[in-house]
């Protein structure tokens, strides 16, 4: 009767976290579905720990009570402290612990004793897309977190490295289910972790959308492999819905920046020697002042905002929320135009407005704000370039072209707020910058701003 | 340097080449101003209001007599001599139609510099004086028709019964012409425009006019910016459509101006009969022969038949603190390319090609006509890298698919043959979750895509149960590595559990609706 219970309280827990995932799909919903999120936690840990306590000593309960408090104090302490600039790095953080733990389960499980082959291929393969996981995710955090340069890395003959790895893990799963020793799947590990690491390095930071979300896909199948090497059904369901969720992602990353999963996994632009035959004359571009800029906003009817990663860098999330709030009290209709994959998080710069206190309804995506552009009078570019370069639409030879951007240039004005006259990070010279409706705003985004909300 | 701005002396002129702003402007470039007692009294400026801004208020000889003298029209002989040798001067010259002018400018030793020779390229933008003193004339062109016209503008509805709006015509759809749309469009007013280059139609769409067009062989875009003179066929076919238009449009507004030759003669005498009583006429090209056969210069005439025609000359000089403030502008503009170590040295830099081109005489030596330059940042036909032609991808044979289908649909009943049945039922859970996940996810709003990578952290942290289970499975000490092992998991899994679930909940109070 207990297992059936359990498992009971398994499928409760499965369908619960459906239902939160469901729940994200609108911003009245989501705080609902995160607390469903937990019920389901809190109904499918009871009912393991019912199991597990059967069998437990009071040892046991001690080391299981240590391990939760002290991990759940950590994750506690971890998410209350974390910046909202910070959250890309909180999240490859925690991709890391799940293909360490799915690491960790599956040696558990080959330690345990393996019933059959199926059960050893998969064991091996749980520690596989563990190590991948675990490995690609400290050098994502690391990258984020600017530990280390986000320039990808470029090994030799890569493409051949990394095919290399998958043949030699391979050979490795038929020596492990043939002779069931610790050897192949520790000299597997080996090579899955070196594997992870080079995947990841080899891939440059504007592409971190692609792999956050890959990471978090790969997370998700790593539980699911656990859930199959344990038999364990509401682990599958999990790590299914979190495996396919990040895919999903990952997907929308890709049609976002026109290119296909392959090729940015094989490494970013202007690696494939895609070179332009000589500099072309753009022409001059034009300076302007920030009290030229607040005297503009001010005259008009409608402003959009396309922010990009340069704003996170800068910090200016905080006074372009106080700008817009002040343009809202004059009557300026204010809104924002979000590409996918500006920052380097799905749904990153929502959650840095988001923190600022800039309402969610005027946040809008590219798709629904692309029309409204040409009626706009004035948008304001801050630190964004590759995701409003017109090159995309209007050069087939660019680089970046098919890739859809924001179409800011048709607005009245543009106002580019940037460091300098460098390119972004496809490495494409922006046209934009050169449009006879296009302004340049030098200088760091934060101060800038600060300066325009003096002018106010 | 010292820069001087003399009182205009020109009849009905009423604009001033420097304004209390500008002066704070020229000051900060380390010039010293100088300005004329009652320069800006026509435009509004006064005299304290300059001494405010820190110029200094003489008299004219002194203001004459200055390093540089900024002024809006071109001087008379007798000011010429007023002029110090060596000095800059910089004003409208109309370097093509007053040869006279430059040759006493050259013998007396300035250096003078036409602020209507600017060419037109986007770089010179902030300086083209034509451009924005043709703003304002289109603007008050509009302003002086509604002034004589009879009616309103806008149509409206009464209780007094219907009112139309007015039909206004636009020839030309230059700065000026484009002003004219905007302004005619935002009284309320039907507006059309005609333009001989077809490559304005979007602008003028743009500021909600229709276009009208003549159906001709190409053209091509003209290289300098400016329109020209057209082919005898294109002239026969826009007559019609003047004459027809004509008969319909109550107000005409023309705009065509030809650099350095007399204004194209557009509407005759017999369209001009043939317009309803009460119409209006504009012709922006007055001073230069006029669009409109019988417009006078600085006239306002009014026909036989009762129709109109305004050949006001001074149209950007009826809106004088305007006009003084953009003209002035436009000089700034000018003092910060030629002063570019704003430390009060002009620097003249022939080798620039907006510099040469204003240029006119410098050091005796006169320098008009300057060499020829092409608009560099139109979109000219540059021989752009043929694009990579995509062989359009074939539809991929359905019989392909249906194969590979097949193939799969074999392999997979091959590894589920000899696959335990407990692992088929683990698998057929995981592929219905793959599948609900899929379009769960699908239905994410894009704002939540973090708050859901968070979650999904959080959930995956239930490999906790698999940790949990196996450091239950056994006595503590029966065997060690394996609970030592499971012992981190469980740790590791913990956080993921309760760092993802509250950092979403963190994230989704701070979203606020507006």
């Amino acid at each position: 009767m207990t297992l059936s219970l359990i498992q009971a309280a398994y499928l409760v827990a499965a369908l619960l976290f459906i239902a939160s995932l469901a729940g994200l799909s609108m911003h009245e919903t989501a705080r609902e579905g995160n607390v469903l999120g937990m019920v389901g936690m809190a109904v499918a840990l009871v009912g393991t720990l019912w199991l597990a306590g059967q069998r437990a000593d009071w040892l046991t309960w001690l080391a299981i009570a240590v391990a939760v408090s002290v991990g759940g104090g950590i994750g506690v302490r971890r998410a209350r402290q974390v910046q909202m600039t910070g959250m890309p790095e909180l999240i490859a953080m925690l991709h890391s612990f799940v293909g360490l733990a799915a690491v960790l389960v599956g040696y558990n499980s080959f330690l345990s004793g393996l019933s059959d082959a199926v059960h050893g291929v998969e064991v091996f393969l749980g520690v596989f897309i563990g190590a991948v996981t675990l490995t690609g995710s400290v050098v994502a955090f690391l990258k984020l977190s600017a530990r280390i340069s986000s320039r990808p890395l470029m090994l030799p003959a890569r493409h051949w490295l990394n095919l290399l790895a998958l043949l030699v893990s391979a050979g490795l799963l038929v020596w492990f289910v043939g002779g069931r020793s610790i050897v192949p799947l520790m000299l597997m590990t080996v090579v899955a972790l070196l594997f992870g690491w080079h995947l990841v390095a080899s891939i440059g930071g504007g592409d971190m959308p692609v792999v956050v979300s890959m990471l978090n896909s790969y997370s998700g199948w790593a539980a699911a492999a656990a859930g199959f090497m344990l038999g364990n059904d509401l682990l599958i369901i999990t790590g299914a819905l979190v495996g396919s969720s990040g895919a999903y992602l990952s997907y929308i990353m890709c049609r976002a920046m026109n290119r296909s999963f392959v090729s940015v996994i094989a490494g970013g632009f202007g690696s494939d020697g895609a070179v332009r035959g000589g500099e072309l004359d753009y022409g001059e571009h034009r300076e302007t002042s920030a009290e030229e800029v607040a005297s503009l906003v001010t005259s008009a009817a409608s402003v959009v905002i396309t922010p990009g990663y340069g704003m996170a860098v800068a910090q200016a999330q905080y006074p372009v929320a106080e700008l817009t709030a002040k343009l809202r009290e004059r009557g300026v209709a204010v809104r924002f135009g979000i590409h996918p994959v500006a920052g380097r998080l799905p749904g990153h710069m929502n959650v840095l407005l988001a923190e600022a206190r800039v309402p969610y309804d005027i946040v809008l995506e590219m798709d629904e704000i692309n029309d409204d552009l040409a009626d706009t009078d004035v948008v304001l570019v801050i630190g964004a370039n590759d995701t409003v370069n017109p090159a995309a639409t209007e050069d087939p030879s660019s680089p970046i072209a098919g890739m859809p951007v924001l179409k800011v240039w048709e607005a009245g004005h543009v106002v580019v707020f940037k460091r300098s006259m460098n390119t972004g990070y496809a490495g494409v010279q922006n046209p934009l910058f050169f449009r006879e409706n296009s302004q340049m705003l030098f200088g760091d985004a934060r101060e800038r701003v600060e300066d325009i909300l003096r002018a106010l | 340097m010292q820069i001087g701005v003399p009182r205009e002396t020109r009849a009905r002129e009423t604009r001033v080449a420097a304004t209390p702003k500008t002066v704070g402007q020229l000051l900060a470039l380390g010039h010293e101003v100088v300005v004329e007692s009652g320069a800006g009294a026509a435009a509004s400026f006064a005299d304290e209001a300059y001494a405010a801004a820190g110029a200094r208020v003489v008299d004219g000889s002194i203001a004459w007599r200055a390093d540089i003298v900024l002024r809006v029209n071109a001087p008379t002989p007798e000011e010429v001599s007023r002029l110090r040798p060596g000095a800059v001067l910089v004003s409208l010259l109309s370097p093509a139609l007053s040869p006279g002018l430059l040759e006493q400018l050259r013998a007396a030793g300035v250096t003078a510099l036409a602020m209507d020779a600017v060419p037109r390229i986007s770089r010179a933008q902030s300086l083209d004086v034509l451009s924005s003193m043709a703003n304002i004339a289109g603007y008050r062109a509009v302003i002086e028709a509604a002034h004589e016209f009879g009616s309103f503008f806008t149509g409206q509805v009464t209780a007094a019964g219907k009112v139309p709006p007015a039909k206004v015509l636009v020839i030309g759809a230059g700065v000026a012409g484009l002003a004219a749309i905007g302004t005619a469009g935002s009284l309320g007013a039907v507006v059309r425009a005609f333009d001989a280059r077809p490559e304005v139609a979007e602008q003028v769409r743009s500021m909600g006019a229709e276009f009208l067009a003549v159906e001709l062989a190409d053209e091509g875009p003209s290289a300098d910016g400016y329109a020209r003179e057209m082919g005898e066929d294109f002239n026969r076919r826009a007559a019609q459509l003047y004459a027809e238009q004509a008969r319909d449009v109550d107000i005409i507004i023309t705009t065509a101006l030809i650099p350095g030759k007399p204004a194209p003669r557009l509407i005759t005498a017999d369209m001009v009969a043939s317009m309803r009583p009460g119409s209006v006429l504009v012709d922006l090209a007055a001073a230069n022969g006029g669009n409109i056969e019988g417009s006078v210069p600085d006239e306002l005439v009014v026909t036989a038949s009762g129709v109109k025609i305004i050949g006001y000359t001074d149209l950007a000089a009826r809106l004088p603190t305007q006009a003084s403030q953009l003209y002035a502008t436009n000089l700034v503009n000018l003092m910060k390319l030629l002063t570019p170590g704003k430390d009060g040295r002009v620097v003249l830099d022939l080798d620039d090609v907006v510099q040469r081109g204003m240029t006119v005489v410098r050091d005796a030596e006169l320098l008009w006509p300057p060499p020829p330059i092409s608009v560099s940042a139109a979109p000219a036909p540059v021989a752009a890298p043929p694009a990579p032609v995509k062989e359009p991808r074939r539809p991929p044979d359905p019989r392909r698919r249906y194969a590979l289908l097949a193939v799969a649909a074999a392999a997979f009943a091959a590894v589920a043959a000899v696959s335990p049945p407990a692992f088929l039922g683990h698998f057929t859970v995981f592929a219905l979750a793959v599948v609900v996940g899929y379009y769960v996810i699908g239905h994410v709003h894009h704002a939540l895509h973090t708050p859901l990578m968070s979650v999904t952290n959080a959930i995956s942290g239930i490999i906790v149960v698999g940790a949990l289970l196996q450091l239950g499975s056994g006595r503590l000490g029966s065997s060690p590595a394996v609970t030592v092992v499971a012992f981190v998991a469980t740790l590791v899994a913990s956080i993921n559990i309760f760092g993802g679930f509250l950092v979403t909940r963190r994230m989704l109070t701070m979203f606020r609706k507006g």
